[in-house]
């Protein structure tokens, strides 16, 4: 095998720490509240450091794989990293570590075991963006789900069961249909590796081309689902909205995990979207219109909302049709463009839930109904920071959204049907202002009556200042755009670099020949046994 | 043999769409039971259909693809746990709001005082 690099087995690490601290937290139990946090608190600080060291690790641009116990890469369980994952790995930990200092100013205390299911979220969410196979990734998302369903149900009550309900339904059918898509793209190629996916998937057989096709267009479907693709985005409204303020904004990352898996299969493995004979292009004809509609969906349910949580869920659809008009360019100026916004609007995304919160409990009758009611306490820090993220999401300048929003129209000037994607981009923008502005003026403005709301002295400080903290960042991720886009525009080249990937996972002399023989008819049973994955995934 | 499987997972999906898209969250709960059903023995499929043969190469000629078993035997264990979740999910659902509807109960606003100055002022 290659020599092992310095960072090499600290891969498996954002998988391994949530998972000990999740036990952990089990074996604590509610017993002591206090020992949890500090658990919890140390062990996300740890991850957000493991993160930050293999981001700089793999900033040199390799790509690095970690092949547990040892098996030869198509044959065993990989975890892979490179900038894409990285990045995404340092997101997730930074936003879970702001989640987590606000929810410890009491939110916790509402459920059992919140710390344990926040661990096991982290699990879930690093491993889908380590892992170097598309059964992991089906593993890694059910994990990841197992314990949002839990985290979804904290703090109980009809509203949420219910919601709970269809969102465990839906992601039933979801999973469903990834396996379906697992089972047709095994069927043909053979193989799960993505690596090796990607230099098989490239020989298929033309009478085998429909059933592939057809995998990677359910998969297409799934991920769909899981980033709230409209006409798929029903769910995410009516989960986010009954979920409580700090799990929605830990969600925020959910829906980014779809948008990932859509960069990293459609983009690394099945094909650089260049080519006309690539799997990514079956895909790609569907994903910018579909966003476009998501956007629009969402701008219009942004307007219509009755209620600010309703006002943050839609947001999170309206962000996710401008993230994926972006990605659905798949050359290296439109994922620049979708890293960027991905990273922007999952800070920005969490912040709006957080604020919302702070507000809705301050309003002990209308909670965030968008009616005039009774001022609230602090209402000019929390009006200052509710405009403040306003600004980030609607992506009017200094705050990041700006850029963001900017780069996605710079790098659709030359898209099929430009006037329609910045129509609907700069027509949504005014729709979320008049949205926001609306939403803002009610709740602080069209004040009648008592204050209501804990006054200064009783309040915690904390969960304003993660707020604060995250609209920090947003202001920062604009400051330092130059920086940050070099670092993401060579993310985004290395993330449609599918040779380099394969290279780094299966070695550079093995990929053009397989050493298996996978290249015999396939015909009857002489597809390759694996023994690894069998040991490996139970 | 081909033809009894292959309509083996047709009909249960079918079946499982049709009970799926039912409102009443048991024919739900049976209908997703049954799509899992469809879907481990598709993907048993996907490593050909192949009688009387070992999982492992054992120097004989011919074998079959232990893969899939292993990829069926992990979507069992987890549509299970799923399972399970989703009955008890259900019946909390119930016990809570005496329906076992699967809508989403109708979202009320907080009651609005000042009817009319909501209509003028926005």
């Amino acid at each position: 095998m290659t020599a092992p690099h310095l960072a090499t087995s600290w891969i498996i690490a954002p998988a391994i720490l949530p998972a000990i601290t999740a036990a952990i937290m089990i074996l604590v139990r509610q017993r002591n509240i206090e020992i949890q946090r500090a658990f919890s608190v140390a062990s996300t600080l740890a991850l957000l450091g493991i993160a930050l060291f293999l981001y700089q690790a793999v900033s040199d641009g390799e790509t690095d794989a970690y092949r547990l116990g040892a098996w030869p890469a198509p044959y065993g369980i990989v975890l892979v990293i490179d900038r894409l994952s990285t990045t995404m790995l340092v997101l997730t930990a930074g936003l879970a570590l702001a989640v987590l200092l606000y929810a410890i100013a009491g939110w916790d205390r509402r459920g059992r075991h919140f710390h344990a299911l926040f661990h096991f979220q982290l699990l879930g969410l690093n491993g889908a963006f380590l892992t170097g196979d598309l059964f992991n990734l089906f593993v890694f998302f059910e994990v990841m789900l197992i314990a949002s369903y839990g985290l979804m149900l904290h703090g109980g009550g009809a509203k949420r069961l219910r919601a709970g309900f269809q969102y465990v339904a839906i992601n039933l059918i979801a999973s469903s249909l990834f396996l379906i898509a697992v089972g047709l793209i095994y069927g043909v190629t053979g193989t799960l590796n993505f690596a090796d996916l990607a230099v098989k998937a490239r020989a298929v057989a033309e009478s085998d081309q429909a059933l592939l096709q057809t995998g990677a267009l359910l998969l297409l479907l799934v991920f769909a689902i899981k980033a709230a693709f409209v006409p798929l985005h029903w769910w995410l409204p009516a989960t986010y909205a009954a979920a409580s303020a700090p799990i929605a904004a830990l969600f925020a990352i959910m829906t980014k995990v779809g948008a990932y898996a859509i960069i990293r299969v459609f983009g690394t493995v099945f094909g650089d979207g260049s080519g006309t004979d690539t799997l990514g292009a079956v895909v790609a004809p569907w994903i910018v219109p579909a966003a476009l509609v998501t956007l629009a969906v969402g701008t219009a349910g942004l307007l219509g909302a009755r209620r600010l949580l309703d006002l943050a869920a839609f947001n999170t659809v309206a962000s996710m049709g401008t993230l994926l008009i972006a990605i659905g360019q798949f050359h290296v100026d439109g994922l620049t463009a979708a890293m960027y916004y991905l990273v922007h609007s999952t800070i920005a995304g969490a912040a709006l839930f957080l604020i919302v919160d702070l507000i809705a409990t301050r309003r002990t009758l209308k909670l965030d109904a968008l009616l005039p009611g009774n001022p609230i306490s602090q209402a000019a820090i929390l009006g200052t920071l509710f405009f403040l993220v306003a600004i980030a999401v609607i992506g009017l300048p200094p705050l990041s959204g700006f850029v963001g929003k900017l780069m996605v129209l710079d790098a659709t000037y030359s898209a099929p049907r430009v006037w329609l994607i910045w129509g609907t981009i700069l027509v949504a923008s005014l729709m979320m202002t008049i949205g926001f502005g609306r939403a803002g003026s009610t709740i602080f403005w069209k004040t009648d009556g008592q204050t209501t709301g804990p006054s200064w002295e009783n309040t915690s400080k904390t969960p304003m200042l993660v707020v604060a903290l995250l609209v920090g960042a947003s202001l920062m991720l604009s400051v330092f755009a130059g920086p940050a886009v070099k670092a993401l525009n060579a993310t985004a080249a290395q993330a449609l670099d599918t040779q380099n990937y394969v290279n780094a996972v299966l070695g550079p002399s093995e990929n053009t020949e397989p050493e298996r023989p996978i290249t015999e008819p396939a015909d009857e049973a002489t597809s390759v046994p694996v023994p690894a994955e069998t040991l490996g995934e139970q | 043999m081909e033809l009894i499987v292959s309509s083996a997972i047709g009909l249960m999906t079918a079946a499982a769409v049709y009970l799926i898209l039912q409102q009443r969250t048991f024919p739900i709960v049976v209908g997703l039971t049954l799509l899992s059903y469809a879907i481990n023995i598709f993907l048993f499929t996907s490593g050909r259909l192949v009688i009387d043969e070992p999982p492992i190469i054992s120097g004989a000629d011919s074998y079959t693809d232990p893969l899939p078993q292993a990829l069926v035997l992990t979507a069992i264990v987890i549509s299970f746990g799923m399972t399970a979740l989703i009955v008890v999910l259900a019946l909390r659902g119930f016990l809570e709001t005496a329906t076992d509807t699967a809508d989403l109960p109708e979202d009320d606003l907080p009651e609005d005082d000042l009817p009319d100055e909501t209509e003028t002022a926005t």
